[in-house]
């Protein structure tokens, strides 16, 4: 058990450890969603974002946070949701779209579309429907080596 | 019941009813890919009642939840419009509802970004961003189907035939509406009618799908007058668990 308060920057660090639980390559971090970490008297205060309205896996998110915080000797938390500024996928860090790609997922891009195929990477691709396996995946295919793949909606 | 409250419910209604209709789909739609869309887009839906009936529970003031509005209120207390509580049907029509809808849902949302009131501007756009991908994959959708086999088309055709009357409940201006656009709250519905007919027009042109002329509309939805007796079997399905077991949670 910790008797002092650890730094916001030790609990960023810390929070790097939770997975996101859909993809567990990336941490919630990654993901953008940690819009703020403060502590309010011996409180520590963590603002989080959805991704998308819908999606079922806010509450496991804050569940597995939890767990890691008072792992880590955190035990007075509040877990807030702030809904505006809306989430983005321009929130995804660097490192989290290194990451999508290694794992066969392309990352989201501006144009909408992805770059190429997250495993050839040819830019041979095409759409097959607009969701994949949860709200933020799209369902793409190459047409070079002809795999499926997931592509991180642009939203 | 005040404007701001009932106006709430209208939109938390909207969504949560269209959404459960679209989630009568998981695991039957016609092919695999179909299946997660609807489901996804039945997730969307709920997660913006949540928003909207959370924000309506806070207003009421009554120490009722999200929760409790969406199951535990009778068919008369739905403010919904009567074209979300149209049964499903065939998967055809389930999505050319879904595209009349969202021709309606993404200008109102964007309109309502700049709401007087910041809780519903910011509601407006986290789904604002989601009603807009659900509208280019529901006009996809009509499109290829329209403008598919005799047989989709005719299917199309006949939905289109049903579907129609129920279009002119969306752009009905009524107290509710009067009060919410005096305060800078939101749009008059009207206003938005000349959007939605550019967008309807131009799909369904390329659908080769042809409107009714007749442009007699149902009303009773959004205030809860007349409701259709789908919306009563719809809850008496997605109300049953609160229902039998009052409290249950998981
Ligand atoms: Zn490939």
């Amino acid at each position: 058990m910790t008797t002092q308060q650890a730094n916001t920057k030790q609990i960023w660090h810390w929070l790097e450890l939770v997975p996101d639980p859909e993809i567990p390559v990336i941490s919630v971090v990654d993901l953008g969603i940690i819009r703020d970490v403060e502590w309010k008297g011996d409180v520590l205060e963590i603002i989080i974002t959805p991704t998308y309205s819908g999606c079922p896996a806010m509450a496991v998110i804050a569940a597995d946070i939890r767990a890691e915080l008072v792992k880590q000797g955190v035990n007075k938390l509040s877990l807030k949701t702030q809904i505006a500024p809306a989430w983005t996928t321009d929130w995804l860090s660097d490192k989290g779209r290194a990451r999508l790609e290694e794992y066969g997922i392309a990352p989201p891009r501006q144009a909408g579309t992805p770059q190429h195929c997250p495993l050839c990477k040819s830019t041979s691709v095409e759409k097959i429907s607009q969701f994949g396996s949860t709200p933020c995946k799209a369902l793409w295919r190459c047409t070079s080596c002809l795999e499926p793949f997931d592509y991180f909606k642009c939203i | 019941m005040s404007a701001l409250f009932q106006f709430l419910l209208r939109q938390g209604d909207n969504t949560l009813v269209l959404g459960h209709r679209v989630s009568e789909w998981c695991g039957a739609a016609p092919a695999l890919e179909e299946d997660i869309a609807l489901a996804n887009t039945a997730l969307d839906l709920i997660g913006q009642t949540q928003m909207w009936l959370g924000y309506a529970a806070e207003i009421e003031e009554a120490g009722r939840t999200a929760d409790d509005l969406a199951f535990l209120r009778d068919a008369y207390d739905f403010r919904n419009l009567l074209l979300l509580e149209t049964p499903n049907r065939n998967f055809g029509h389930t999505l050319l509802r879904q595209f009349l809808f969202d021709a309606y849902q993404v200008p109102l949302l964007a309109s309502l970004e700049s709401s007087t009131d910041q809780r519903i501007a910011d509601i407006a756009t986290k789904a604002g961003k989601e009603a807009q991908y659900h509208l280019e994959r529901s006009q996809d959708t009509v499109i290829a189907l329209g403008d598919g086999t005799e047989q989709s088309h005719t299917i199309m055709q006949d939905a289109l035939n049903r579907l129609w009357s129920y279009t002119g409940e969306m752009f009905e201006s009524d107290i509710v509406d009067e009060a919410m656009t005096a305060n800078g709250i939101a749009p008059d519905p009207t206003s938005l009618r000349d959007v939605w007919n550019t967008t309807v027009d131009a799909a369904l042109k390329l659908a080769d799908l042809k409107a009714p002329e007749d442009n007699f509309a149902h009303k009773g939805g959004k205030n809860g007058r007349r409701h259709t007796e789908h919306l009563s079997h719809m809850l008496s399905t997605m109300q049953v668990l609160q229902r039998s077991y009052p409290g249950a949670s998981w």
